[in-house]
């Protein structure tokens, strides 16, 4: 400090002031250790994070109703279901053309299913209806397909009149617009050139037609690989023209239509002019009578937005009904139960392994260090051994063939004819669980009572507290850090477990994870799946929020 | 050493406690003969008996006496059962020739203070039977595997040969199926294949962030720690669920590189636990005096951070190895048919209940985890030695 006597700020070797130098330097050793740490942080969070996140979404997703059936969604939005009665023939007609084009994607029976979860039956009426759907509008069908030469009874005039000839105007609005339609509902691409544009005159005129055949043309060019106009329309195509052209103005469009086939489509207007007008409502109930029923009219509805709610309330044994949330029926209630055993058992298993680890860690915190050494390896080693080795190793001794009856019967202490039923259930998930997760409540707890200072237990004794007195008042307090870490850890754990309740739990001693796991893999609900994940991962994270306060995930020990 | 001068006791109070002792193996034998009031009987007498004799008479002749009861029990427990009992009865006529002079004697007042009352002696002792049954509930299943991957026959349990100790009632066919079987060599072959990778890729990128977190100004290093360690804490099945449908969606699901990719998530935590662990006591100034003399930092982390930590890097590598080699529900979901690993066979084994491989391949694992624990305790002990602590 030569120039105390220079005013202004203190500067470094380099010039510039001391404080901004020192600032300085302390940013390259933030950026360098962030540097450092980077690679790691976005490889957990591509690989782990994002994918967990990408799941748990699937809980409130929804847009399966909407790409399936886009137009009945949105015609039955008006529909009032307190009403009483079913929807009007308008929503019966976008359902035909709806579940056709979904029945030709094969589409029709995953919605079914899927809205199976919400209404018992309503995944039979959808396969059911996808077989017949190509039924209705028959004797119009045959009728245009006869009248004049039958000539509209092949693809190659079809094509001519709905692509409107070689130089017409086309609408690539309406193709661009089927396009994702389609793609919506089969998660497929629908990209590319299919060798057809609808015709802007055509499109104008008979608007549902038009849309009918391009997803028809769609489908030929993309799934099948086929040439557009060679191939038979779809019934949709015939029903879509011999509707528009009865309706009001109908007749007047096709008399002001000029393009190529305006005869053909002149005398199948004729032919078709004596049948009576295709009622899609009494179609539909034809095929089914269930589809006048409001109550699957109403599950339609109710499901019909892109995100919803009936997943996590399934999960807790609720759906909606019909004035809101409501509960489900008796012998759908599972849940709750599933998750009150798993936190009971949970909590079992926390509370025999805080009994049975106190004083396994008393003793190994208070022997010298080389006997606590040779102990420490009793209790490593089932920590380092494989999980399947030890859950076998249960099976083979708890099962009515297995080790521990064989030595009750042989101590006479059973009858060999009622060995005790000690796997498949609770019990043996409990006893199984136990072992395994001992290690993890042992180790906390012996890292905290190592701390702990003898000296104070002889100081209470020599003040006159008893035995008992002393413990109790002077080392437990001392060790309950111990006891809440290895309780939470062991909690945290046993809550999520999955491979050993599956093994040795039978039906009653299974947890949560494993129903997630048979949603996932078996009954294939993965929305369920995800909202029974979502509420575990919550009670996890919230405990593992609860560790970090306590104890401080730094502070995990292993061994 | 002696912590207290002991007296031998009176021939009545060791004869009664032997009685009791006697009672209650008496009791065991009883029951499995058919009566258990008659094996109480019986037993307390014969060890009264033997307590009262040894402690007033035998005193001076410890070892012959006590070989001698061995061989009693032995040959008593041949006559009666054959060979298994023999060894019961040899092991019985131990403990009653130990416990005898132990009582006699004092031995169990000699280590203790002085001050204690009977009672807390005998809650000392006792105390001590209650951990040893905890440690025998910890090691038994790994225990009781061992000798029945021997097993002959096709049975979970043991057979009236093995008890008999019977050469007809062991062999290593179980081994043999497993080494020659192709599902189970090609599980091992995958196993091997898989953990490796995934081991490599945690250490090296756990081993850089670890360093980078114990540097000392780190933002948000809380929340980073807490990212970090969650495969740990996540449900494996909420993990597994969704690697599962991301996996499948960037076409990684049923490919060695995506089963790589999610064992490497989940051994991370424990690279990053164990290393940073390490560097807790890694002094900063070693790195100063290296650049002090001139080295970059790239020689510095490899010729003088890398050698100090390496201990801890090794053991946090061999649990990442472990977590991976021992893995099952995250390969279950992610892995296909060809990525069928270790785990995975014994997993469906245990299912579908298909042999006693199982349990080889078991004895096995146990093999490797107890090469695995020694190493790493060896590191430890190692590693603390390099930081100046004292080993514990």
């Amino acid at each position: 400090m030569s120039d105390t006597t220079q005013s202004g700020p203190v500067l470094a070797a380099d010039g510039t002031p001391l404080k901004r130098s020192l600032a300085r330097a302390l940013r390259m050793q933030k950026l360098r250790a962030l540097m450092l740490i980077a690679p790691l942080l976005i490889f957990i969070l591509l690989a782990f994070i994002f994918p967990i996140a990408d799941m748990l979404f699937r809980s409130v997703e929804n847009r399966i109703v909407a790409d399936t059936l886009p137009e009945t969604v949105v015609t039955l939005k008006d529909w009032d279901p307190m009403s009483g009665e079913s929807p009007d023939e308008a929503v019966y007609e976008s359902l035909y053309y709806d579940l056709f084009v979904a029945a030709e994607a094969k589409e029709h029976t995953k919605l079914g299913t899927r809205l199976n979860y919400e209404h018992t039956g309503i995944s039979s009426l959808f396969r059911s209806s996808g077989r017949k759907v190509d039924d209705i509008g028959k004797a119009d069908v045959k009728a245009i397909q006869r009248s004049g030469d039958g000539e509209l009874k092949n693809g190659a005039l079809w094509y001519e009149i709905m692509s409107g000839g070689s130089s017409a105007a086309g609408d690539t609005d309406l193709l661009d617009g089927e396009r994702t339609k389609l793609a919506q509902l089969t998660g497929e691409k629908f990209s590319g050139d299919i060798g057809f544009v609808p015709g802007a005159e055509i499109s104008k005129l008979f608007p549902r037609t038009a849309i009918a055949y391009t997803d028809f043309a769609l489908f030929t060019a993309v799934v099948d690989g086929d040439i557009v106009a060679e191939e038979k329309p779809w019934e949709t195509v015939y029903v879509a023209f011999a509707t528009e052209v009865s309706t009001d103005g109908g007749a007047a469009n096709l008399a002001s239509y000029t393009g190529p086939g305006a005869d053909a489509l002149k005398a199948a207007a004729a032919a078709i002019a004596d049948l009576p007008p295709i009622s899609f409502k009494e179609a539909f109930l034809d095929i089914d009578k269930d589809w006048g029923n409001v109550g699957n009219w109403r599950t339609i509805q109710t499901y019909s937005p892109e995100y919803t709610t009936g997943y996590f309330l399934n999960s807790v044994d609720l759906h909606l009904g019909a004035d809101g949330v409501e509960a489900r029926p008796e012998n759908q209630q599972i849940y709750i139960t599933l998750f009150k055993r798993t936190m009971i058992m949970s909590l079992m298993i926390t509370g025999s392994c805080i009994l049975l680890g106190y004083p396994v860690a008393w003793i190994l915190a208070n022997l010298p260090t080389r006997s606590a050494n040779l102990l420490m390896i009793l209790v490593l080693l089932p920590f380092w051994t494989s999980l399947l080795v030890r859950t076998s190793a249960w099976k083979v001794m708890l099962q009515q063939q297995g080790v521990i009856n064989d030595v009750l019967v042989w101590l006479g202490l059973v009858a060999d004819d009622a060995r005790l039923v000690m796997i498949n259930n609770q019990f043996g998930t409990i006893v199984a669980m136990t072992h395994i997760l001992l290690p993890f409540m042992i180790l906390p707890m012996y890292s905290v009572m190592q701390t702990i200072n003898p000296t104070y237990l002889r100081a209470a004794k020599s003040l006159g507290a008893t035995n008992w007195t002393a413990f109790w008042r002077v080392y437990f307090p001392q060790s309950v850090p111990g006891i809440g870490a290895g309780s939470i850890l062991v909690f945290i754990l046993s809550i999520g477990y999955y491979i050993t309740p599956e093994i040795v739990g039978g039906t009653k001693g299974v947890f949560i994870s494993n129903r997630i796991a048979y949603h996932i893999s078996s009954s294939l609900n993965w929305g369920l799946a995800a909202a029974l994940g979502s509420i575990l991962l919550a009670v996890v994270l919230l405990l593992y929020w609860a560790y970090d306060k306590i104890v401080g995930i730094d502070n995990v020990k292993l061994g | 050493m002696a912590l207290t001068p002991v007296t031998n006791q009176t021939p009545a109070f060791t004869a009664a406690t032997s009685a009791a002792a006697g009672a209650i193996l008496g009791l065991f034998v009883g029951t499995a003969q058919g009566s258990g009031l008659m094996g109480l009987i019986l037993g307390a007498a014969l060890f009264g008996v033997m307590g009262f004799v040894f402690s007033s008479m035998l005193l001076e002749q410890q070892k012959p006496i006590r070989w001698l009861t061995i061989a009693a029990f032995a040959v008593a427990g041949f006559l009666m059962g054959g060979l298994p009992a023999l060894v019961l009865g040899a092991l019985f006529g131990w403990f009653a020739g130990w416990f005898i002079f132990w009582i006699a004697t004092s031995s169990y007042r000699k280590h203790l203070v002085p001050y204690l009352t009977p009672g807390q002696v005998l809650w000392h002792y006792g105390f001590r039977v209650i951990c040893g049954a905890i440690f025998v509930f910890l090691i038994t299943p790994i225990l009781v595997v061992m000798p029945l991957s021997f097993n002959a026959e096709n049975f979970f349990t043991f057979t009236p040969e093995m008890l008999r100790f019977d050469p007809a009632g062991y062999s290593l066919r179980h081994y043999r199926d497993f080494l020659t079987n192709p599902d189970w060599q090609q599980a091992l072959w995958n196993s091997l294949r898989i953990a490796p990778m995934a081991t490599l890729l945690s250490v090296s990128f756990g081993t850089l962030a670890a360093i980078g977190l114990s540097q000392p100004h780190v933002p948000f290093r809380r929340a980073i720690m807490a990212v970090l360690i969650s495969p740990m804490i996540v449900p494996l099945i909420i993990s597994a669920a969704g690697m599962y449908f991301f996996y499948s969606r960037i076409g990684l699901q049923g490919t060695y590189v995506g089963v790589v990719l999610a064992h490497a998530a989940l051994g991370i935590p424990f690279v990053i636990i164990t290393v940073t662990a390490t560097l807790v006591g890694f002094d900063n100034s070693l790195t100063r005096a290296a650049a002090n003399m001139g080295a970059g930092p790239v020689t510095t982390f490899f010729r003088v951070q890398m050698p100090l930590i390496l201990p801890g890097v090794i053991s946090g590598g061999l649990f990442a190895f472990i977590t991976s080699f021992d893995e099952v529900v995250v390969v279950l979901f992610v892995g296909s048919a060809g990525q069928k690993t270790l785990p995975w066979q014994m997993f469906t084994g245990l299912r579908e209940q298909i042999s006693p491989t199982i349990l080889a391949v078991a004895t096995i694992l146990v093999g490797i985890s107890i090469c695995l624990l020694t190493t790493v305790e060896l590191l430890r002990r190692r590693s603390e030695r390099l930081r100046g602590m004292s080993p514990s």
